[in-house]
């Protein structure tokens, strides 16, 4: 069984390999993956900042750089060399992270990221893939190598049982009347059995990719259901996605319920990812209450 | 060097004192004029050299030497920091042709100036990255993530220059200097004022990492 963590590191060292243009920055998390004796592989310590300004420098010298860490300590710690070095300098780099909102919640608070998206949606001209299988990591990477331009993929350790399309905008998982859930990433399959355990009449779209944001497609899934209602199912910060769905149907009266992990108050509580889930309401037995309330009449 | 005052004036109207009270502008000139293989025609070169402004606050020294050299034409200098000028407070690479980073932040340009002199040697090039920190600016903490790393990789292309005006808040006990040699660069200490003095640190040979520490006295 192939893990999202693994199926980067392939993919990375696949590109290492064959184009020249590829480079790795870490900061000790995750080096052994990587070919140290490459001079395109470079691991600066325990050191974000430099992380960040080093796939600066990189990239202005023409590489494309990779920048992996833990979540927290790629994109909190260094978050003004991101908006900066990266951004602020006009160059592209593909930043990967794994840790997830609470993929080991037994680290506790300081190994927790809930709110990097909501962090990398206040800058501009970012791309962000939330992968919710190891196969569709494979794709993404390959093209975002490839690519120019600035790119967050986010990995983690839950994922759904199957692969789905990636790269063309938002997937059609269900059709139904009464409105819309859009799942992103590896939160699809529960929202799947929550919609299925209430007989929910209801759209369900899959995303991969989150930023750009596909409001063609979540527009038109609107136009096919009779209530413009749209629930959002994020397994990071909620609410993170809600100004898009928004802006999206500002021309049509509408409702939207954004789910994701909980704003209001910092759980001071290890146990397992599920465990948190369930204080989220990201379970199924949750989602399913959220569908039902939701969705009612 | 000689219309350096008046180049100033076009952004002070001051042209008596503020240029040469300004810490950055002998070596800026130096470099310029004596030191750094590149040209406005050679600004997309990849075996150019790349200064790193990191101390980016009080650019008027920079863009005055920019302007003298040709990379900038003399009259954007007049309405600079307008709506649409190219030349702010601080500089701004996309803006300003030859400007190879956007500064203003302090602490950013040590970082990605270890990434660019190893882009230069990943790549094969004679390639040499300068950057340009003020001993203030070395508070950051990223300055001495990048100290440490840039010796412990031995980046030997990188030169950083330090403008040391004494404007550290609680300053550098031992002297700057000895902060970078304890990381194991090579390091010089000289007047910056004087230009032959910046000349022969700027051009001394290195094989490692290597730190000029520019005084200025505040004084003047």
């Amino acid at each position: 069984m192939t893990t999202m963590r693994q199926a980067f590191v392939r993919a990375v060292n696949d590109g290492i390999a064959t184009d020249p243009r590829i480079a790795v920055v870490t900061a000790v998390i995750s080096s052994n993956e990587f070919p140290q004796e490459n001079e395109r592989v470079v691991d600066v310590g325990i050191r974000e900042q430099t992380m960040v300004g080093v796939a600066s420098g990189l990239a202005l010298a023409g590489l494309r750089p990779v920048v992996h860490s833990y979540a927290p300590f790629l994109v909190e710690r260094p978050y003004e060399q991101i908006k900066l070095d990266i951004g602020h300098q006009d160059v592209g780099a593909v930043f990967v992270s794994i840790g997830a909102s609470y993929d080991d919640p037994a680290w506790g608070r300081t190994h927790q990221s809930p709110g990097d998206v909501a962090l990398f949606d206040t800058l501009p001209g970012w791309t962000v893939h939330v992968p919710g299988h190891p196969d569709e990591v494979t794709p993404l990477l390959q093209q975002a190598l490839k690519d120019d331009d600035r790119v967050y993929v986010r990995l983690s350790l839950h994922e759904n049982t199957h692969a789905h399309p990636v790269g063309e905008g938002f997937t059609t998982l269900r059709h139904g009347k009464r409105g819309v859930v859009l799942a992103v990433g590896p939160m699809l399959d529960r929202v799947l059995k929550a919609v299925e355990s209430e007989n929910a009449d209801v759209t369900v779209l899959y995303a991969a990719t989150v930023r750009p944001f596909d409001s063609d497609g979540l527009r038109k899934a609107v136009q096919d259901t009779d209530h413009a209602d749209v629930m959002v199912v994020e397994p990071y910060l909620e609410g993170t996605s809600s100004h898009l769905v928004s802006e999206t149907l500002q021309q049509i009266p509408h409702r939207v319920r954004s789910i994701g992990v909980k704003r209001h108050a910092e759980l001071r509580n290890y146990g397992t990812a599920e465990d948190h889930d369930a204080a989220h309401d990201l379970d199924v037995v949750g989602l399913g209450s959220a569908v039902r309330s939701f969705f009612r009449g | 060097m000689q219309r350096i005052p008046e180049l100033f004036a076009r952004m002070t109207g001051d042209e008596k004192h503020e240029w040469a009270a300004a810490s950055t502008i002998d070596v800026l000139w130096v470099l310029y004029d004596k030191v750094l293989n590149v040209t406005p025609a050679i600004v997309d070169d990849p075996d150019r050299d790349r200064f790193l402004l990191s101390k980016g606050h009080g650019p008027m020294a920079y863009y005055a030497v920019l302007a003298e050299k040709g990379f900038i034409d003399e009259s954007t200098l007049d309405d600079w920091t307008s709506w649409d000028s190219p030349l702010g407070q601080h500089p701004d690479r996309v803006l300003v042709k030859g400007v190879e980073i956007s500064s203003g932040s302090l602490g950013h340009g040590l970082p990605i100036a270890v990434g660019t002199a190893i882009g230069q040697r990943v790549a094969g090039s004679r390639g040499r990255t300068f950057v340009l920190v003020g001993d203030g600016e070395l508070d950051e903490g990223s300055n001495h993530e990048a100290i440490a790393v840039a010796s412990r990789l031995r980046v030997a292309n990188l030169t950083a220059i330090v403008i040391d005006n004494q404007s550290a808040m609680y300053g550098w006990p031992g002297g700057i200097a000895r902060r970078f040699a304890v990381e194991g660069w090579q390091t010089a200490e000289i007047d910056g004022r004087d230009h032959e003095a910046v000349f022969t640190a700027l051009t001394a040979p290195h094989d490692r990492p290597y730190a000029v520490v520019a005084k200025i006295e505040k004084s003047r």
